[in-house]
């Protein structure tokens, strides 16, 4: 069993915006470039170009229809879904290695693949799903948060941010320190009513989710435009509308 | 605590690389980081135009493309029967020199002979003008099949086009209002776009059957009923013509709404000059429509006589545009139509943005201010690809201009070379002569019956049919026509079919089995119908194996390319700018790119234009070219850097103009002034840096065209006026659809297909991370988007009591597939759809036999065929839109049944010999140390 830091300085994580993004799979594919190259054993893919190829990825996008509570059209969800760095995370105190850890400094949640025998005890304790198996590789891979890009400083200093946050055509993710309520992306969270995934897993994930804007609101209940008179509403009382109005511009 | 040391500064890599994306058609920058000379990772170029460092899954996935299995090795030259994909590697000089065989005595004898269509191509002004050199009239790319409706309602309308032509103001529209877009060309900038309107809280309405993509996040989903769009729009205008929410102002300035249609011929009234006449509302008295202090009268009377406002109130007020009079068919309620309405003319009067701009217009006269309608629209290929698609799009931009939102601050902006009216682009021509070059460019615009590509006994000049009576305005030809055209013999026979990056034999063409027969074909003697086929390629695609020769493209990353002013630039709305591609790494086989094997064959042939007097050729390969070519003096490929390298625009040839693209990042911006960036069309500010910038050779302002003057030309001629007259066959249609002011027409399907037995509309969308994309058997895409199950609404799933892991069988009148079915309650009630080209021939893109997208993918393909059906009179009526020729894809009418579960989709095509063997088993890659 491995030991969760007694304390953590910041709280590096991920907001996301489910009513912005487009389910583009832009950051699913920017991370596995990325940490395909870097961090730790490439991610592999087994049976690439075959009947059932499977291949590690950090971060995926799923899409959920949802049907909204009284009634209406059902709307579509895109949910990209990576490691959320939990305070108390279960996948670290499970591990009988100590490969998984958080790091005291950020928060991160990280695995050691010297030490991970690939037992995927921690696969199973993290609710979410967070975590892969490399098929090729035999340990266990997850979302570094990039941390090899937020503190390179062989990167220029606004591409000192996680790959997927870098590649995010419609500005769906942000990055940033959670733990500091000053912070552009606690800001947000507060604005926008983030939540946490599933709170009641007492995980306390880092990450958030800005939930979706509220749809479909122009039924026609509202008031609609000013319309010519009743009895004009013809050519003959456009054009003398028309008339009218010119002679006023 | 024993954190383990971990490197947080690593290094990124040795070297990067900046040129321009080609994994579809968005032409992002990137960043291609290389280690020990190989590509290592790919990232957005953050200084780019277009996606200022973001990139999408396809972008980042180029790496597996570099890479790939699929990638062809060398020429090919055909062994065993055509569609069985056996082949022997050949050289280059037996390859350019076979097709130098084939194809010098057609050039003497008939260059129409040659069929050369190139697909996805993005050098269109490069391989048109191989095209012209070579004689043959039979040249187009792929946007017959694609979105033509749109390219061409935009530029008779308003001189300018959606993508890349134009563009939201992004960073000032307040509601964004978008039509039959599930991806788009402009990929990257619409989710940027999206992106900053819903920072700002500007709202998003999404017209589409299909709630997927932009449509699930956008805040109004209107599912409409597939192909009724343009009566929507039209109900639109009525709401806002009956509530007086138009821009009369603009109207009056910048449209024709007051030009005088004569009540007899329909015809502008006109001076002796050709110039449209106004009557001025100061005066009284008519006066060319430009002439300076002019207040041309929306509601002027003139005996004989209707202003185009006066016409369009007649019109669109009537009933039968009310919302509850169209609302059933297009399944949309009355009130929600109504109040989407309100919401346009709310935000586009209601919230004016006023930018303390002064400018200048073409009469002269000066404005101290600018004022934006902050309503932007964007549409594409799902109101486009329908028989009525082009006066859907035309109905969609009428909407745009009596908003007096196109152009303004918040509204739709054009982007350089635009705007330009249909009147400055070129004419077609088609006239052919032996060992000589054609007269002109193939495509343009036509303006009457006279532009037609007609021969001297009224015959089609062309092999697609483009410009004929069929389909007049056919400004991207007919591509998805050609093969069968060909095959029929009608209008002619040709010998060589010569394409390039043009799937045909599968996902490119309708009625793909048929094609494949056609391709395949032999006559009494046992020879191909069509005599020799050559194809141009980087990868194993299934059209491959339908090929005599084929010649091996380079991957995107191994090529010099140009994204040229002089066709499909790059440029933004408030700047112009071009880009280039370059070898960021070597090809490692024995692949040119096709530009280059195009200069070289030019080359070997001597075809005027390509070399010297003395036969010696005037550039070694498609850089040369892109560096030393000029359209017209000092005017070439690209506009950066002329000159001594600091010239813009116009200047001589620079022979280190590609060195400074690289050096700038690929890419080169000229920024329009201020000042000049709005009302381009007719703000001399603009016009005059247009000239400047060698866009035109003087000041060209027009009026937008609400009323389509050469579409009454035409239907004049339908109804017996002028020498040029249709065949007897086609005057009914052509006074039906040729209607000069917007009308709505049901699909043409609908007529041909029993609405009873054939209920449900079937429609197809390509997935965000392949859109326009040449990978989709690319090893990180496949595993997003490996399977396309059909899936159905809830009120079809419900009714056929299907469940999940269900099969259904689906028909058209054409033919049927057999395929799984799921469940999407998010979708217009009588639609079915499926992810397009996901289905792969067995065989084809080095993938294994048992491939899912080989096994459970589809084509929709199959039930749409490239003809409508046979009406008895001898006619072959191509499935396309009756002005344009855009092929009716989404016309489609099926009915669907529940079937046993299979182990495989129907049809099954049978398998191809893989030209390239298949991929490794398992990736690991990994290329620094």
């Amino acid at each position: 069993m491995t030991a969760l830091p007694e304390r953590i300085e910041r709280k590096l994580g991920l907001v996301i915006d489910l009513d912005t993004c487009v389910g583009c799979h832009a950051c699913v594919i920017s991370c596995k470039g990325w940490n395909t190259e870097n961090y730790g054993a490439p991610l592999s893919d087994m049976d690439a170009y075959g009947a059932d190829p499977v291949g590690t990825f950090l971060n995926r996008v799923h899409s959920y229809e949802i049907q909204p509570e009284g009634g209406g059209c059902a709307q579509t969800v895109h949910f990209p879904k990576s490691c959320l760095h939990c305070e108390d995370a279960p996948c670290v105190t499970v591990c009988p290695t100590g490969a998984s850890y958080k790091r005291a400094e950020d928060g991160i949640v990280l695995v050691n693949e010297d030490a991970c025998i690939g037992c995927g005890l921690c696969a199973w304790a993290c609710p979410y799903g967070a975590r892969e198996m490399d098929q090729a590789e035999g340990v266990m891979k997850k979302c570094t948060l990039c941390v090899d890009r937020i503190y390179n400083e062989n990167l220029e200093e606004v591409d000192r941010v996680p790959a997927c946050v870098r590649t995010c055509p419609a500005g769906a993710r942000h990055f940033g320190d959670l733990g500091d309520p000053d912070s552009a992306v606690s800001q947000l969270v507060a604005e926008r009513g983030g939540f946490d995934l599933m709170p009641e897993q007492g995980t306390k994930p880092v990450n958030k989710y800005l939930p979706p804007r509220p749809k479909d609101r122009l039924t026609g209940g509202v008031a609609t435009a000013p319309v010519l008179p009743t009895e004009r509403r013809d050519a003959t009382g456009f054009l003398a509308w028309l008339d009218r109005t010119l002679e006023k511009i | 605590m024993n954190q383990p040391w971990i490197d947080t500064s690593p290094k990124v890599s040795d070297e990067i690389r900046k040129t321009t994306c080609y994994m579809c058609a968005c032409r992002c920058g990137i960043n291609v980081h290389m280690k020990e000379g190989r590509v290592a990772y790919i990232e957005g170029n953050r200084d780019h135009p277009v996606n200022k460092g973001v990139l999408c899954a396809k972008g980042s996935a180029g790496i597996m493309q570099v890479n790939a299995p699929a990638r062809l090795r060398a020429p090919l030259r055909r062994v065993g029967p055509r569609g069985s994909g056996e082949f022997k590697e050949i050289s280059w000089d037996e390859a350019l020199g076979l097709a130098r065989e084939w194809l010098t005595p057609i050039r003497k004898s008939d260059p129409s002979k040659l069929a050369f269509f190139t697909g996805r191509d993005q050098s269109q002004s490069f391989t048109s003008f191989w095209a012209q050199a070579f004689g043959t009239p039979n040249y187009a790319a792929h946007g017959g099949f694609c979105s033509v409706n749109m390219a061409a309602a935009g530029i008779y309308t308003m001189g300018g086009a959606f993508w890349e032509f134009g563009q939201p103001d992004w960073d000032r529209a307040k509601l964004f209002m978008l039509f039959g877009v599930a991806e788009d060309h402009d990929s990257n900038p619409i989710k940027m776009g999206i992106g900053k309107l819903k920072a700002r809280g500007a709202r998003i309405i999404g017209v589409n059957p299909i709630r997927s993509g932009y449509n699930a996040v956008a805040d109004e989903w209107l599912g409409i009923t597939p192909g009724t769009d343009g009566l929507l729009i039209l109900s639109l205008v009525h709401c806002l013509m009956e509530a007086g929410k138009i821009d009369l102002d603009y109207l009056a300035r910048y449209t024709d709404a007051p030009l005088l249609v004569d009540d007899e011929t329909g015809l502008f009234l006109r001076d002796d000059g050709g110039k449209t006449l106004v009557i001025d509302r100061a005066t009284g008295h008519l006066r060319p429509f430009d002439e300076k202090g002019v207040r041309p009268d929306l509601n002027a009377s003139h005996p004989g006589h209707r202003t185009v406002m006066q016409l369009m109130a007649e019109r669109y007020l009537k009933p039968e545009y009310a919302p509850e009079a169209v609302a059933d068919r297009c399944g949309i309620a009355a009130p929600r139509i109504r109040a989407v309405a309100a919401e346009i003319a709310r935000v586009a009067f209601d919230e004016a943005i006023t930018l303390d701009q002064a400018w200048t217009d073409f009469r002269g006269e000066r404005h101290e201010k600018m004022t934006g309608r902050p309503v932007a629209f964007h549409a594409m290929r799902g109101i486009s690809a329908h028989s009525n698609g082009f006066q859907t799009c035309r109905a969609l931009h009428v909407l745009q201009i009596l908003l007096g939102s196109v152009e303004v601050p918040g509204g739709f902006r054009f982007k350089p070379p635009y705007p330009k009216p249909a009147t400055a682009h070129p004419k077609p021509h088609c006239k052919t002569t032996p060992d000589m070059p054609l007269d002109g460019p193939h495509l343009g615009f036509v303006h009457g019956p006279e532009d037609l590509a007609l021969k001297a006994d009224g015959s089609p000049a062309r092999i697609d049919k483009a410009f004929t009576w069929e389909n007049p305005m056919s400004a991207h030809g007919l591509m998805h026509m050609v093969i069968s055209n060909a095959h029929a013999g009608d209008p002619y026979r040709i010998d060589t079919l010569f394409m390039y990056m043009a799937n045909m034999s599968w996902n490119s063409s309708m009625n793909t089995g048929g094609v494949m027969k056609m391709l395949t074909d032999t006559d009494e003697n046992g020879d191909y119908v069509i005599p020799r086929i050559i194809y141009s390629d980087a990868y194993s695609s299934e059209m491959v194996a339908y090929a005599d020769l084929v010649l091996p493209d380079t991957t995107y990353l191994e090529r010099h390319d140009c994204i040229s002013l002089l066709d499909r630039p790059i440029c933004e709305a408030d700047a112009a700018a071009d880009a280039i591609r370059w070898p960021v790494v070597e090809p490692d086989r024995d692949v040119r790119g096709f530009q280059t094997a195009l200069i070289q064959l030019a080359n070997l042939m001597e075809l005027p234009g390509f070399v010297h007097e003395d036969g010696s050729p005037k550039w070694q390969d498609y850089a040369d070219y892109i560096v030393n070519h000029e359209r017209k003096p000092g005017v070439g490929p690209l506009a950066g850097f002329r000159g001594d390298g600091e010239q813009v625009g116009r200047g001589t040839p620079n022979p280190d103009q590609l060195k400074r693209y690289i050096d700038n990042g690929g890419f080169f911006v000229s920024h329009i002034p201020e000042g000049a960036d709005f009302y381009k069309p007719w703000n001399m500010a603009y016009q005059d840096w247009a000239v400047g910038m060698g866009l035109y050779d003087a000041p060209q302002p027009y009026l937008f065209n609400l009323y389509v003057e050469p579409m009454r030309k035409f239907q004049r001629a339908a109804e017996g006026h002028g020498d040029r007259q249709p065949p007897d066959h086609l005057r009914d249609q052509i006074r039906k659809v040729m209607d000069p002011l917007p009308i709505w027409y049901a699909p043409f399907e609908d007529g041909h297909a029993d609405p009873e037995e054939y209920p449900i509309h079937a429609l197809t969308q390509r997935p965000m991370a392949m859109y326009h994309s040449w990978g989709s058997q690319n090893a990180w895409l496949r595993q997003i988007h490996g399977r396309n199950p059909m899936y159905v609404p809830r009120e079809i799933w419900d009714s056929h009591g299907f469940a999940d892991g269900d099969w259904a069988r689906v028909s058209s009148i054409h033919g049927a597939i057999t395929v799984p079915v799921a469940l999407h309650a998010g979708l217009n009630g009588s639609t079915i759809w499926t992810w397009n080209a996901i289905g792969k021939r067995k065989g084809a893109w080095a993938l294994d036999k048992d491939a899912p997208e080989a096994t459970k993918g589809f084509l929709l393909n199959h039930l749409i065929h490239e003809l409508q059906p046979p009406r008895g009179d001898g006619m072959r009526w191509s499935n396309s839109d009756p002005i344009t020729g855009q092929a009716a894809w989404f016309d489609l009418r099926v009915k669907i049944e529940k079937m046993p579960a299979q182990h495989e989709t129907d049809p099954d095509m049978g398998a191809m010999a893989s030209p390239v063997g298949r991929g490794p088993r398992n990736l690991r890659w990994k290329v620094g140390k």
